[in-house]
């Protein structure tokens, strides 16, 4: 037999030592194995059948081999199930191992024949060898099919009480796996409580594994407490820790994390046993032990002496994280971003060990950049700028974007540096490289926001360099510059003309930019430059498509005309300087970031619900407060974020102008779950998918494509489309802009809203968060999460539409099945099938909705909060009111109670009154207060209610009756009653008492009584 | 955890699938050779979300190995677990190229079975895996030895197996430096830190105790900037202070967290006992004095002076300058006064090698390059020249399994300076 013989030529050529029998095979196959890759002929899967079906083992095995590889390059080779399935009862293990891979993926495709492979598998979970047992009970757990899933469980059982530890170990992933197909069964067999006793194994990797097991379990059950994790399964955890393998240490570390101490001293301790990892040859095991130690930290007293230890122990093994493989460098570094901004103090002292290194991959050298910047100080800031000067001069295009930008933070950071930021940034303008120059324009226009009046010498070197500028940031910037310096510059009115030229071609960016300059100009120029305002109102209003520039010009013009010095306060108003800090993340997204240090989260710098689907990663994990030495530890808003003051966060990119139409961009963390803002160079390919959507919906918004729908009744008609346009444009004037603009986390599109709608809508108004109407996995990729708001007069249906396939979706269109009040969206819409009719258990206020594109219809259902409902005019005569209380026989009435509301009578009459529910009368009675109110609905049903608040009893009493005054036309008769409070600690309860009619023949008086009570957190 | 694990060659066909979890597809397969192999522009980071799938990648030469996961999962984890693989599949055979995962395939399918389950990383020390996944099948074993197997797999010592016997216990220590200079174009040195690793490869029997200790010129500036060292530096002693350093895993943490001492049982053959980082007094054996002169533009003048800087009776041996030259070169003269100077074209540098070199002495090479006339505006990037070289020192380690001393200064190191 050659084979044979060339096979222990080479055993006896090569000389190692230790491990003589695995003479390297796969030299001896050189010549078979490959070829494998490239047979491609036709008929390949009959003649693979045939050698399937052999007799001789060698050549059954060369055809699972082939089969395998087939497989591997995508190929389907599905139909040869059987003939491979009966290859499994072999003694060869390699053969076995084989068949097994290929029964993991296709078994899902082929349940009925898979369960032919169940008998081998249960009789190898008992082969005396440890190594076969858990093999088949690895490879059962990976077999998707419920057949199996049954046949599982007593192996399975056995497995986890086996005597050979790596049986065991192998047991406890298998539980993860199990639960991932059926929880259910998990629970029933009661795998869960097999698990928890494994973490008291006496093998440590048992342990590991079983924690990484519990903790995947617990992802997806938020509440189960069924890690249970107490100071002694603690102690038993850090038994472990200092034994089991580097990856065990990491799951056990990333499970510490969890865990809230009872109080400092216990945190200490855990501390002291966590902090020799930090000396671990594998950079995640220090990463993971980063991540315990700077959760605990929150809990040591600062004065303590060993919090100041702790600081100093963490610098060295950051900076050790540099040497690595560059891409675990870029993750330290995300990771190290994230640290600098939570405790700068750690790495102060450390700036040198990031300045760019030639061999740095490009990743490496940006990320640098931004930590470069962030630890910059009054004490390094020379060197720092030495350095950012030659990168300014290197070759990659985007470093040398980003190291002109980072001077201009660097000028904004500290300001004894500007003078010297500035004199850079000209000496780089002279270098006239394009690129080079534009950024440096952009960034010194940021300079100018922050130091007004003091640099404008260098406008001069700027206008000279103006026919250069093609890109539209730097364009705006120097728009901007010129609008706000007109009166010191002497062709202003020139420069300006010259962009006014290709109007149409510029981008809105521009536009917008060139049409506030020019307004300004006039302003502080009236006299030479009428003729040239009107000709830049005229593009902007008559021959612009974009409702942006035309809404904005439209004020611009009406402020103009009607009071030119009003137009002066708001146009020319002094702005806010910009703050120091630019891209600082928003604290309570950094403090649950930190909670994440070390993986992907911390990668993206997005919290986990961001980017992971379905329930796992929803839960946002917190920062423990600072116990000082005995306050409440597991108060749910931890003091220490709040007490270190972080600098207000201002986006400085753009004048406000500029920012409010950016500001979706921003990630916003306030309400619900974020939507999944697409900005960041990761998230580069998911741009591109949502981009199609995008400009299908017509929106300006860059981030995720939101639709703004605005379904509206009979009564009430009206599109809203144009409303977050009406937003921005009343934006636009400085003077406008409200405070709470500035607060740090103001979600991009709400406010965008709040803006528009502030005009008209009283504050405080119900605002709940956005819930999924539509799960991706419902709709071939297309999430559709959204809200229904009422917002100056005008019912809203805000949607979020997220492209989650991988292809781009077209056409769309939205219908609603018919509904009891009507609801229709007011803008264009396709005509669809019906929807099946109303079931009469649902509720009234559900509304059916299909929404179309290119790929499917999807049909989901969502409920609008009734108040939504209510019209501005609900208030009614007191006289009519109390006719018509007398009026409404008693079977009209309902009863029910508010429990737990702490508000008198008077706030709460307040809040209701923003919802449209307004108080007619109140009268005192025995100590308690009487409020009567109405409200109408948009089809013209009124509701009375009467509202009894007892001093000091935190119950409610309502009482509410309704009328149908238009019951000729109305088909559906209803009585409902809502009123919504807010408690004092700004959670609000929404009550719904509402009762339903199913089909247009009923009459009077047969009611069905549903309560609904939704309990929203206000964020 | 990791969803599923895919090995590309560099034209995007894939080697090696294997998912792990029902959450990916065989898309994503393609989804990433799209997005990322075949990109049009070159990916700019290690990690890329493709429709809220996450891809880290690596590279070894041509060939991509890709983890591909839906879930937030520890990405540091990740990348270490893909360098682990691609030690290991080195290990079993040889260079990860196209042709050795070809041939292997069997083999890797068997190996990725095993190191990761469900996505979690199970042991991967490649000492304990030859001794079970050798393509031989393991029917023919006894009991004992399999038990022996899955408790090395699972023990403690997952690195080293029982009853390993060698004749002549040795043991083998290297100390691999490099110094990192960043200099300033006047020549003032902006930052400069040495990397070492020490690199054992032990062939000793049994279960050998060994520790290491530290002499006390050497003090480990764990508290931060000042402390320790100061203290060190008033007693007037010659300190070596050193940063931080990291162990291998075989090494017991919080011994040497609490003792100083590094104690440990050895994985057999070769292994990365520690690296270590440190800042202070470096003293560079070598300073590399560059001077280029562009002589219009298809010419260019380099001369480059090596000084040694260490005591004279040290001798450095083997020493290699690599003068990075331009891509559009077409031809280079050269002068040395020692050793022996080539181009090279393929890899676009003159190699100049000095067999020996005394300390306190100079040498110089000066070479002419001449460049093809090109329309390309880019500017050449001028990478560092880089140097290589041996210091060989009579070690003060003893035979058997109790280590003392380490003197190490410099030992083998790379200097870089930036042309």
């Amino acid at each position: 037999d050659t084979w044979i013989s060339t096979q222990k030529k080479i055993h006896s050529q090569l000389s190692l030592p230790v491990y003589p029998l695995q003479e390297n095979r796969q030299f001896g196959s050189k010549m078979t194995d490959s070829k494998y890759f490239t047979t491609t002929k036709k008929g390949e899967i009959f003649e693979l059948k045939a050698e399937l079906n052999s007799d001789k083992k060698e050549k059954k095995k060369e055809a699972v081999k082939k089969v395998i590889a087939s497989m591997t390059v995508g190929k389907d080779v599905s139909a040869l199930f059987p003939d491979v399935v009966n290859c499994m009862q072999t003694d060869n293990l390699e053969l076995k191992k084989l068949v097994y891979l290929y029964l993991m993926n296709y078994a899902k495709s082929q349940p009925d024949m898979a369960i032919m492979a169940v008998n081998t598998f249960v009789k190898d979970c008992e082969d005396p060898n440890p190594l076969i047992r858990a093999l088949a009970v690895r490879t059962m757990g990976c077999i998707r099919v419920d057949k199996i899933t049954e046949y599982l469980c007593e192996p399975l059982r056995k497995c986890l009480k086996d005597e050979d530890p790596y049986v065991r170990k192998t047991a406890a992933v298998c539980v993860a796996k199990l639960h991932d197909i059926n929880a259910q069964l998990v629970e029933d067999q009661g795998f869960l409580d097999t698990l928890k006793d494994l973490i008291s194994d006496s093998n440590p990797m048992v342990v590991a594994n079983a924690v990484a097991a519990l903790s995947e379990i617990a992802e997806s059950h938020p509440n189960s407490n069924l890690l249970d994790l107490n100071p002694q399964t603690i102690n038993k955890l850090l038994t472990a820790l200092n034994e089991c393998t580097e990856w065990g240490q990491i799951f056990i570390l990333d499970c510490l994390a969890n865990y809230t101490p009872r109080d400092d001293r216990e945190s200490q301790s855990i501390c002291e046993r966590v902090t020799p990892r930090l000396s671990h040859a594998n950079s995640a095991v220090v990463l993971s032990a980063v991540k315990v130690l700077m959760k605990f930290m929150e809990m040591l007293p600062k004065d303590l002496d060993y919090y100041g230890t702790l600081l100093k122990k963490l610098a060295p093994p950051l900076v050790t994280l540099l040497s690595a493989e560059p891409e675990l460098q870029y993750v330290a570094l995300r990771n190290i971003n994230l640290i600098v901004q939570r405790r700068p103090e750690i790495l102060k002292h450390e700036m040198k060990v990031f300045f760019v290194k030639y061999n740095d991959p490009i990743y490496v050298k940006l990320e640098k950049l931004d930590i470069m910047i962030r630890l910059a100080s009054q004490a390094n800031i020379a060197q720092v700028l030495a350095e950012l000067k030659e990168y300014a001069t290197e070759v990659d295009v985007d470093f040398v974007r980003k190291a002109v930008r980072a001077i201009g933070r660097c000028a904004i950071k500290v300001e004894q540096s500007a003078e010297r930021c500035v004199s850079t940034l000209l000496d780089l303008i002279q270098t006239k490289v394009n690129y080079v120059v534009q950024e440096a324009i952009v960034v010194i226009k940021d300079i100018f926001r922050k130091y007004p009046n003091k640099y404008e010498s260098v406008i001069a070197t700027l206008c000279e360099n103006l026919d250069s500028l093609d890109e539209p940031e730097a364009r705006a910037a120097m728009i901007w510059i010129v609008g706000e310096y007109a009166e010191r510059i002497d062709n202003a009115d020139e420069l300006l003309e010259s962009f006014l030229e290709g109007f149409h071609d510029e981008s809105t960016q521009v536009q917008l930019q060139l049409l506030t300059a020019i307004v300004k100009l006039f302003l502080k120029k009236p006299t030479e430059t009428q003729e040239l305002v009107q000709q830049v109102l005229s593009l902007a209003t008559q021959d612009s498509d974009n409702p942006d520039l035309r809404d904005r010009g439209y004020i611009y013009w009406r402020l103009l005309s009607t009071d030119p010095v009003a137009a002066k306060e708001v146009v020319l108003a002094e702005k806010p300087l910009i703050s120091e800090e630019t891209d600082l993340i928003e604290p309570t997204l950094l403090e649950e970031l930190i909670c994440h240090i070390g993986t992907l989260a911390s990668v993206y710098h997005k919290p986990p619900s961001a980017f992971v689907e379905g329930s796992r990663g929803v839960q946002h994990k917190r920062l423990p407060g600072s116990a000082g030495s005995g306050e409440s530890v597991e108060s749910p808003d931890p003091g220490a974020a709040a007490t270190e003051t972080p600098p207000a966060v201002i986006p400085s990119q753009g004048d406000l102008l500029g920012d409010l139409l950016n500001l979706d961009l921003t990630p916003t963390t306030t309400t619900g779950p974020p939507p999944p803002t697409t900005s960041g160079m990761q998230m580069g390919a998911m741009d591109l998918l949502s981009g199609g959507l995008d400009s299908l919906v017509g929106l300006l918004h860059q981030g995720p494509p939101s639709l703004s729908a605005s379904p509206s009744t009979t009564t009430l008609g009206g599109d809203i489309g144009g409303n977050p346009a009406m937003g921005a444009a009343f934006g636009a004037a400085p003077a406008t802009m409200p405070a709470s603009f500035n607060a740090p986390g103001s979600g991009g599109l709400d406010d965008l809203f709040d803006l528009g709608g502030g005009v008209g809508m009283p504050m405080g108004a119900l605002n709940p968060p956005k819930a999924v109407w539509l799960p991706a996995m419902k709709a071939k990729g297309l999430e559709i999460s959204g809200v229904f708001v009422r917002r100056a007069g005008v019912i809203q249906m805000e949607m979020t539409l997220t492209n989650k396939a991988m292809s781009v979706m077209t056409d769309f269109a939205i219908q609603f099945n018919r509904n009891s009040f009507g609801l229709a969206p007011a803008g264009p819409l396709q005509i669809l099938t019906p929807l099946s009719p109303n079931q009469s258990i649902e509720p009234l206020n559900n509304l059916q909705v299909a929404v179309k594109n290119n790929i499917d219809v999807f049909y989901f259902s969502c409920q609008y909060p009734i108040s939504m409902l209510f019209v501005e005019d609900g208030k009614m005569e007191r006289q009519v009111f109390l006719a018509t209380w007398k009026d409404i026989p008693n079977d009209n009435e309902s009863q029910f109670q508010i429990k737990d509301c702490h508000l008198n009578s008077d706030a709460a009459s307040n809040k209701l009154q923003s919802s449209n529910i307004f108080t007619i009368a109140k009268r005192t009675v025995e100590g308690q207060d009487m409020l009567y109110q109405s409200m109408k609905l948009t089809n013209g049903i009124w509701v009375l209610a009467e509202l009894r608040v007892q001093a000091g009893n935190p119950n409610y009493t309502v009482s509410s009756v309704a009328l149908a005054v238009r019951s000729l036309l109305c088909c559906v008769l209803l009585l409902t009653s809502c009123i919504s409070v807010y408690f004092e600690d700004q959670h609000f309860v929404l009550i719904h008492n509402q009762s339903c009619l199913n089909s247009p023949t009923f009459i009077l008086g047969r009611w069905k009584y549903l309560m609904v009570i939704q309990v929203y957190r206000k964020h | 955890m990791i969803g599923g694990l895919f090995i590309y060659n560099h034209k995007g066909e894939v080697l090696i699938s294997r998912v792990y979890r029902d959450d990916i597809g065989r898309n994503a397969v393609d989804a990433f050779r799209v997005n990322v192999i075949h990109a049009r522009q070159q990916v700019r980071s290690p990690v890329t979300n493709i429709a809220r799938t996450s891809f880290f990648h690596v590279k070894r030469s041509n060939i991509w190995l890709a983890a591909v996961t839906k879930q937030n999962v520890n990405a540091a984890m990740v990348f270490e677990f893909l360098y682990k693989m691609c030690d290991v599949m080195t290990a079993y055979f040889g260079k990860i190229s196209e042709e050795n995962i070809k041939n292997n395939f069997v083999l890797i399918y068997e190996l990725l079975d095993e190191i990761l389950d469900f996505g979690y990383p199970q042991n991967s020390e490649t000492g304990a895996l030859k001794t079970f996944i050798t393509q031989q099948g393991i029917k023919g074993q006894t009991k004992e030895e399999q038990s022996q197997i899955t408790s090395q797999v699972t023990g403690q010592i997952g690195w080293r197996r029982e009853g390993i016997k060698y004749r002549r216990n040795e043991l083998f220590l290297d100390v691999l430096e490099s110094v990192n200079l960043l200099m300033s174009p006047q020549g003032q040195v902006l930052s400069a830190h040495v990397s070492g690793r020490v690199v054992m490869k032990s062939y000793l029997s049994g279960m050998p105790e060994c520790k290491f200790g530290m002499n006390d010129k050497i003090v480990i500036d764990k508290q931060g900037k000042g402390g320790a060292s100061d203290d060190a530096g008033k007693s007037g002693k010659q300190s070596i202070a050193i940063d931080d350093c990291t162990f291998h895993q075989c090494v017991r943490l919080s011994k040497f967290d609490s003792e100083r001492s590094i104690s440990f049982i050895p994985p057999d053959g070769e292994y990365e006992l520690m690296r270590y980082r440190t800042t202070k007094d470096i003293i560079l054996p070598f300073r590399v004095i560059p001077l280029v002169r562009e002589v219009g533009r298809t010419k260019l003048e380099v001369k480059v002076v090596i000084k040694s800087n260490f005591k004279p009776s040290l001798l450095a041996q083997k020493i290699e300058v690599r003068i990075p030259t331009p891509l559009n070169t077409s031809g280079v003269q050269v002068i040395c006064m020692k050793g022996k100077a080539k181009y090279k074209a393929s890899e676009n540098a003159i190699v100049w090698k000095i067999k020996r070199m005394a300390g306190m002495k100079e040498s110089q090479i000066s070479a002419e390059i001449e460049l093809l006339p090109t329309n390309d505006k880019k500017k050449w990037a001028r990478p560092p020249i880089s140097m290589n070289f041996e210091v060989p020192f009579s070690p003060s380690v003893s035979k058997g399994p109790h280590l003392e001393g380490l003197g190490f200064k410099f030992n083998v190191g790379a200097h870089k300076t930036p042309l």
